[in-house]
């Protein structure tokens, strides 16, 4: 039972991974059309941005915070991977609705294909990080692999939400006026420049309600501080993944046969 | 060997507030009440099979339910009762040139639908050259898309399916395309791969086009099975008297009563035709000169009366 599972899986795998590659090499074409500097630009916007905030918010914050640059780009570099995955992935069923409405194919490939292309954007925006890191005198160490384990929790939840997100977008257009909205207030509700031990010990467990800190703070503590969070820590991680996963999965499963009558 | 059967297939579509309906709408809808899905019926207790290597022809006016059975078959839709059974990869050929992408070259763009239709790329390196050769667009493979004609996207579209030689191939009104050239082409490129055994389904409008490739016909009305018969010749001339007279058949016997009423007024036309030529003919010789009077009537002769000549 479970064997022919696997077994239908592999199948299926073997059967879509051209398709799939196909569908990466698009989303990438995409994305860099027509733009001269190309893929430097997914490093550049990042950088740029993260120039912005170093000016405005130093005189504010940067005193007081050892390794601002660091502080503030761990924030940014976090922030804007879950805001690309998760914003793409809203549209990547209704960009490609007229294939879907024509041929049966999975329709989470075009969603995780939005995906891989986000992740690899990140990771060179990652390696921009670590060179700013060596600049700013951090200290490198074997510890640094843990960065690992948040990186696969974030990608599955950007899966989770974009599954979500994009079976709304079907249902309801206006969802991503909603959604740009809500991304701001997350923006500001991330510590992405400011700290949060001026708080209350209350408030600031409430911040670990919204996943995308609990990453944030993952990566600070273990570049800036050196140290990896406790194990329910990294337990808080692994639910909020697999828990949007899992709705999203469902969400899928439920309406797979019915979003060709939205479209 | 059956690879393609339908057993009582029912196949319920929703329409209504579902399409592009915003948020605030949906909210006051569903307060006030006025919200509402309609489900219908698109077909209803459709039933038929196909032998591998016949061409099936789906015919009926507008909401006749022709597109949605075909989505049942791709899969996209799930029958709600009935069964549909199919063997072998299935080729869907969209309407025309959708879901190409613009800015992709033509080459990327061949390869991203043969991935869609479920092919390995080995085998697409292997058909590449003569899926281009016979779209005719040597010169245009690194061209982006959106420099093609309609004309051409359409072309390439009806190679890729055709080319990669799927099990079924299923056609939604696409026949048609290009030029004239190019349409006798894919005419005779249809009828030389469904003589190797694949097993074929075409919406059309074009009675003839029906006529010409189809062995077999299924005739839905508002989601009914009018008629599911090899008899091709039988069916067409019911049909097309149909499309005059809008009176539906109800059983076989008035299916036979619609096509000996159509061949009758064909019967008429060419008798009208044949008349309407005569008194031309006549009128030409009474008033012409001799040589041109004379070359005009062989013309109309040559034309009618091929047998008179000879």
């Amino acid at each position: 039972m479970l064997e022919n599972l696997i077994k239908n899986r592999i199948h299926k795998f073997k059967k879509y991974r051209f398709l799939f590659s196909e569908l990466v090499s698009r989303d990438f074409q995409q994305k860099y059309k027509r733009t001269i500097l190309g893929m430097f630009w997914s490093i550049l916007s990042p950088l740029l941005h993260l120039l912005i905030m170093k000016v405005v918010f130093t005189e504010f914050f940067g005193r007081s915070t050892p390794h601002y640059t660091t502080y503030l780009f761990s924030g940014t570099l976090v922030m804007s991977y879950y805001k690309e995955s998760t914003q793409h992935g809203m549209r990547s069923l209704m960009e490609n609705h007229k294939i879907i409405s024509k041929i049966n194919v999975p329709k989470y490939l075009f969603l995780f294909s939005k995906n891989v292309s986000s992740l690899v954007n990140f990771a060179l925006t990652l390696s921009v990080y670590f060179l700013f890191c060596l600049l700013d005198g951090i200290h490198f160490g074997p510890h640094m692999l843990a960065l690992i384990y948040p990186i696969i929790c974030l990608a599955i939840m950007n899966i989770g939400i974009g599954m979500i997100l994009s079976a709304l977008f079907v249902f309801f257009r206006d969802i991503q006026y909603f959604y740009e909205l809500f991304l701001t207030l997350l923006t500001y509700m991330s510590a992405i420049f400011y700290r949060i031990d001026k708080f209350s010990p209350e408030t600031q467990r409430l911040f670990l309600i919204n996943p995308v800190f609990v990453v944030i703070n993952y990566f600070r503590s273990v570049v800036i501080d050196g140290v990896i969070p406790s194990l329910p820590y990294h337990g808080l991680m692994l639910f909020y993944s697999l828990f949007y996963l899992t709705i999203g999965c469902i969400i899928y499963k439920k309406y797979n046969t019915e979003f060709v009558y939205y479209f | 060997m059956i690879t393609v059967e339908c057993k009582n297939v029912g196949i319920r579509y929703k329409t209504g507030d579902l399409k592009s309906i915003g948020l605030k709408e949906f909210v006051i809808k569903k307060i006030t009440r006025t919200y509402s899905v309609k489900e219908f019926w698109a077909n209803k207790n459709i039933n038929f099979s196909l032998e591998k290597g016949d061409m099936l022809g789906i015919i009926g006016s507008n909401g006749a339910g022709k597109s949605t059975l075909l989505k049942a078959i791709t899969g996209i839709l799930i029958p709600k009762k009935g069964t549909i059974k199919t063997k072998g990869s299935i080729a869907a050929l969209l309407e025309l040139a959708s879901g190409f992408d613009n800015d992709m070259t033509v080459r990327e763009n061949t390869y991203l639908r043969g991935a869609l239709l479920g092919y390995t790329r080995e085998f697409l390196d292997e058909k590449y050259d003569e899926i281009i050769s016979f779209a005719e667009l040597e010169n245009f493979q690194d061209h982006s898309f959106k420099q093609l004609s309609s004309g051409m996207k359409s072309r390439l579209a009806f190679s890729i399916a055709c080319l990669v030689s799927p099990d079924i191939i299923i056609l939604d009104e696409v026949l048609s395309v290009g030029d004239g050239a190019f349409k006798k082409k894919s005419g005779d490129k249809m009828r030389e791969i469904l003589g190797q055994g694949i097993t074929g389904m075409l919406v059309s409008h074009s009675a003839s086009q029906v006529r010409e490739l189809c062995n077999k016909v299924l005739w839905l009305d508002h989601g009914n099975q009018i008629a599911f018969s090899d008899d091709v010749e039988l069916l067409m001339n019911a049909y097309e008297e149909f499309l005059i007279t809008k009176e539906l058949p109800k059983n076989h016997d008035d299916i036979v009563k619609l096509s000996e009423a159509f061949e009758k007024r064909m019967e008429e036309k060419r008798l009208e035709e044949a008349k309407s030529e005569a008194e031309k003919l006549q009128a030409i010789l009474e008033a012409g000169e001799t040589e041109s009077s004379i070359q005009a009537a062989v013309n109309i002769l040559k034309k009618n009366r091929p047998e008179l000549l000879a």
